[in-house]
Parts: structure tokens; sequence; C-alpha cells
């Protein structure tokens, strides 16, 4: 294999991680833009994503076009449900509690998995068959333009959600100014629920699409909250081309460490970018320095 | 057309309001006076729905308002512009003139919503100008004109205002308070909260003396204007 051919496989490799943790940053986006919270349950939603499709499809066999709503469905219900009994109650509460109480359910949600599915990883039949392509000499697995194309859907649909929908701009709106948003006849509380299915159900839809090509556990959350944090601050918390931008960043510098330098530093890649950017722009590549001179947080 | 009867307010254990009542004509603008933490704004957020510990009676056109969301008050033509003019800074001027017609929102409503929209233009022309602007980055009297055309935006009929005049140049105060006039001419009923007395007076029918969570006096304006307490204690005579 040509050096060539060895590079552009890490960047699809790259690509095809990146697109993860881009979903996971968009996922972070709507609550954030709805609440300001960052939910570092985000990563769970990606984990139950992936096993209950894995229970649907594989264990009760249903096919894959009613498997992937339905996955979707009960998983939003599950963050319909830890809004209402885990942040709702607690309204008044300050930001930083509201993050950690997010911690604990990340935690809960693991031991839950953890008692459903044990600890070993699941797998499931790729959405298409059929043998990878070459590109260049680079061997791609039919997935990737499964994962590839569903960020890039997601991407613009949340796009379009927050810049030209009025309900994306009064999901928005309760995050900046919750007492004027109800002013203006938004119900900030069913705002907040709906954002949070909605992330519940973009973490879905990673869990599913990644399934096939990395496994999934009980354990993977933690990691990819990390890693979409991490996408999400770099391109700008609450601007959604930069999170997806940002998401690419860290997946294509990751791989390329991983394949050029060792893999034992793969981790490591994320976490020195997340350093760098809060020391010298924590407004992120592409958030507006006006914007988040204005936002509180 | 607005009547408050016995109202107490509540911030967990302490009490922000005692036995308020106030009335408000249809057609009228009605002015409230008081130094600071009197409870003016306790008073204009508990009509709005927004303090949900309160007893005694709120009733609009007949019908008691307790227990309805802000958004439900909003929709039977109660606005609030907030203290502080709370905009939304992080959006363009036209997207917070949007969500102030979020209730009605909707393709029906386009010829509707887009004329609303001119009569704030015609307001003030500069917000049209600006329209595109990141609101936060406004004047003052900018992000007040943005805040009563976006309450404009909800077709009230009453319009409650607190302290409109707050923080701004004088030229710019005079401005605001041609326009409350002018929106009262098209038919707006006015509640006027304001720290600078003598204008609100002089706008207003009828006045009302707010000191510490308490009504202590009202009258006509022209008779509270004259009254030696009133100019003493508010007018800096
Ligand atoms: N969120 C709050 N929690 C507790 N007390 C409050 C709160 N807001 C206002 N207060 C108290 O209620 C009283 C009335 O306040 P306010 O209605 O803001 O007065 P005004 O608008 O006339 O300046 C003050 O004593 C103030 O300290
Ligand atoms: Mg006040």
């Amino acid at each position: 294999m040509s050096l060539f051919s060895e590079i552009l496989q890490f960047v699809f490799t790259g690509l095809t991680i990146g697109s993860i943790y881009s979903m996971v940053g968009l996922g972070f986006n709507i609550i954030y833009n709805a609440t300001t919270i960052i939910n570092l349950a985000q990563g769970e939603f990606v984990m139950f994503g992936g096993l209950i499709m894995v229970f649907l499809t594989v264990v009760l066999k249903f096919p894959l076009f009613v498997g992937f709503p339905l996955t979707v469905i009960v998983v939003m219900a599950i963050g319909a449900v830890f809004e209402r009994f885990a942040i709702h109650p607690l309204r008044n509460a300050s930001l930083l509690t509201l993050i950690i109480v997010t911690i604990a359910a990340s935690i809960l949600f693991r031991g839950i998995a953890m008692f459903i599915w044990g600890k070993d990883p699941y797998s499931l039949p790729p959405f298409t068959p059929g043998s990878p392509v070459m590109i260049g000499g680079a061997v791609i697995m039919l997935q990737t333009f499964w994962v590839l194309g569903t960020t890039l859907a997601i991407v613009v649909l949340t796009t379009l959600f927050f810049g030209k929908t009025i309900v994306g701009k009064a999901m928005s709106a309760c995050s900046f100014n919750p007492m004027a948003a109800s002013l203006m006849g938004i119900h900030v509380r069913k705002m907040i629920l709906i954002s949070f299915a909605l992330s519940a159900g973009l973490g879905a839809v990673a869990g599913i699409v990644i399934t096939p090509m990395s496994l999934m556990d009980y354990d993977r959350g933690p990691m990819l909250a990390v890693k979409g944090f991490c996408a999400a601050v770099l391109g700008g918390l609450g601007v959604g081309y930069g999170v997806v931008l940002g998401g690419f960043i860290v997946g294509l510098l990751e791989s390329l460490t991983a394949g050029l330098i060792h893999s034992g530093f793969k981790d490591a890649v994320a976490l020195v970018i997340l350093l760098f950017i809060l020391c010298f722009k924590p407004s992120g590549i592409f958030g507006s320095e006006e914007v988040s001179k204005i936002k509180k947080f | 057309m607005l009547e408050v009867r016995r109202l107490n307010s509540f911030y967990a254990a302490v009490q922000a309001l005692k036995n308020v009542s106030i009335s408000v004509k249809k057609g009228d603008i009605i002015t409230i006076i008081g130094a600071n933490g009197a409870g003016k704004t306790t008073l204009l957020k508990t009509i709005s729905g927004l303090i949900l510990e309160h007893d005694g009676n709120i009733l609009y056109e007949g019908k008691s308002l307790s227990g309805l969301l802000p958004g439900e008050i909003v929709a039977l033509g109660i606005c609030l512009v907030p203290e502080g003019r709370q905009i939304f800074g992080h959006l363009s001027v036209l997207d917070n003139l949007k969500l102030g017609a979020y209730l009605y929102y909707d393709r029906r409503h386009k010829d509707e919503i887009r004329e609303n929209m001119e009569k704030v233009y015609a307001i003030f022309p500069i917000l049209k100008n600006r329209r595109r602007q990141l609101s936060g980055t406004l004047s003052g009297g900018e992000q007040q004109m943005l805040a009563i055309g976006r309450a404009m935006m909800s077709r009230p009929k009453l319009m409650m205002m607190d302290e409109p005049s707050m923080g701004l140049a004088p030229l710019m105060v005079r401005e605001i308070f041609r326009v409350i006039q002018e929106l009262h001419h098209d038919g707006t009923t006015i509640l006027l909260v304001e720290q600078n007395a003598r204008a609100a007076l002089k706008m207003g029918v009828f006045g009302y003396v707010l000191e510490t969570g308490e009504i202590v006096l009202q009258g006509d304006t022209k008779i509270l204007l004259e009254d030696e307490k009133v100019k003493h204690a508010y007018l800096g005579k």
C-alpha cells in the first residue's frame, strides 16, 4: 500500500468518526440552544441508539426501515423522561447543578445498559450489503457513505431548524432569556422538553449508523461525549456548521495521529485541541465573538 | 378592562405586594409611580402570569387571569414591555419582531404579520434600516424601541410598560414618550410604570403611587401633580 493510499485511508476513517463526533456535538447544541445546559449524557443517547437498534433488528428481526424509526422514537422518549424527571423538577437550580445532574444521568444510563446488555460489544449488519469500494487504493466500506450522508442531512436539518423556523428561533430565545420568551407566549418548559427529545433522537441516529462499523457497548458514551464536546467547542457552541467542521477536524487529526504516529495518542488529540481552543479562541473557530459577548455562557 | 383587587404577591417568604387594587379602563393611560423596590415590576409581572405566588383577583374583561400561563395572557391581548428591555440579543432585529408574533406566526396570518411589521417600522423607521443587525449591538434607545415594537407585534389591547425611559438620554426619553402617546392614540390602552414621575403623570389620566408594596395614594394625575407629598417625594421639589 502506497503512502498516498494509506493517508487516504486515514482520511476516510477520520471523516467517519468525525461524523459521529459532529452528530454528538449537534446534540449538545440543541439542548444548549434551548437551555445553556451541556448535557453530558449525550453519549448515552448514542449508545442506547445502537443497542436498542440491535435488539429490535437482530433479536426481534424487525426490518431496518421499521427498526430505525422505532429506535429513534424509543430514545427520544428516554430523553423526554430524563428531562421530565431529572431536569424539570430542578428548574430553579443553578446551571452547574443541572450539568452535574446530566453526569449522574449518564452513569445511571450506563448502569441500566450494562444490566440489560452486559459488557459485550454488539454488532449490526451494514445497511446495504456489498463489498467495499476502492478509491485511490483506500478501502471504503459502504456504511461509510451512510454515516457521511446522515451527518450531512442532520446538519442541514438542524441549521434550517434554528436559522429559518420560528420554533427554532423560539427555542434559542428560551436559553437567552426565558422570562422574555414566556412574554412572547413561548412555552419555555415545553421547548426544553422538545429540545431533550430532539437531541436524544439525534444521538440515537448517530448510534444506529455507526454500530455496523464500530460495534456498540454500554460504555461507549463518555468518550463520545468528550469528543463531541471538543467538536462543539472547537467549532463554536451554538453554531451548527461550526460544530460539524469541528467534529471533522477532531476526527481527522485523531485518525492521522493514530495512523502516522501512534494509536496510543489518539484520545489525547481531542483534549489537546480543547485546551488550545479554550486558551486562544474560547468562542470557537466559527463562533462569533460578538454573539458570545452578548450571551451569558 | 383590567381590575386588580386586593392583590398580594410573594417571592418565597418575602411579600412584595400588599393588598394592591388598581383599575384600568379601556382607552386610558394609567400611570404608576414609585421608588426603586416599591413593587412596580412585581405588579406587572404578576398580571403577566410570571409570578405564581399570589392571591387576590386579577380580572381582564371580566375574566379571571389566575392560573393562566403567560402565553395565554398574551393571547388575550395583555402584553408587557419588560424592565431593562430584555430583547433577544443573539437574534436579529427582524427575528425579535417575528418572535413578538410567535402566537399567531403561521402562513394563514402572513399578511397580518407583514401589516403589523409595517406599523412597527412606521413608528420606528430605524428598526427597518437595522432589521438584519444583531439586536444586542443596538444602542439602549434602539433596544427600547425594539422591545416596544416586539410587544406591538403581539397585537396587544393593553400594553404594560415597565420603566421604558430608564437609562435613556433625554432626547430618546422624549421620543419614547411620544411613541407611547401615538400608540394610545391608535387605540391601545396603556399601563405605564415609571420612576420618571413628572413625565409619566403628565401623560396619564389617572395615577397610583406605590410605596413598599402598597398603594398609598391615587387620583387624577392633575391632582397628583399638585399634591404636596408627591411633589416632595417624586417630583424633586
Ligand atoms: N426575584 C426576587 N426574589 C426576591 N425578592 C425580590 C425579587 N424581585 C424583587 N424582589 C423584592 O420585591 C420588592 C419589589 O421589587 P420590584 O417589584 O422589582 O420593585 P420596583 O420595580 O418597584 O423597583 C423589592 O423589595 C425587591 O427586593
Ligand atoms: Mg422595577
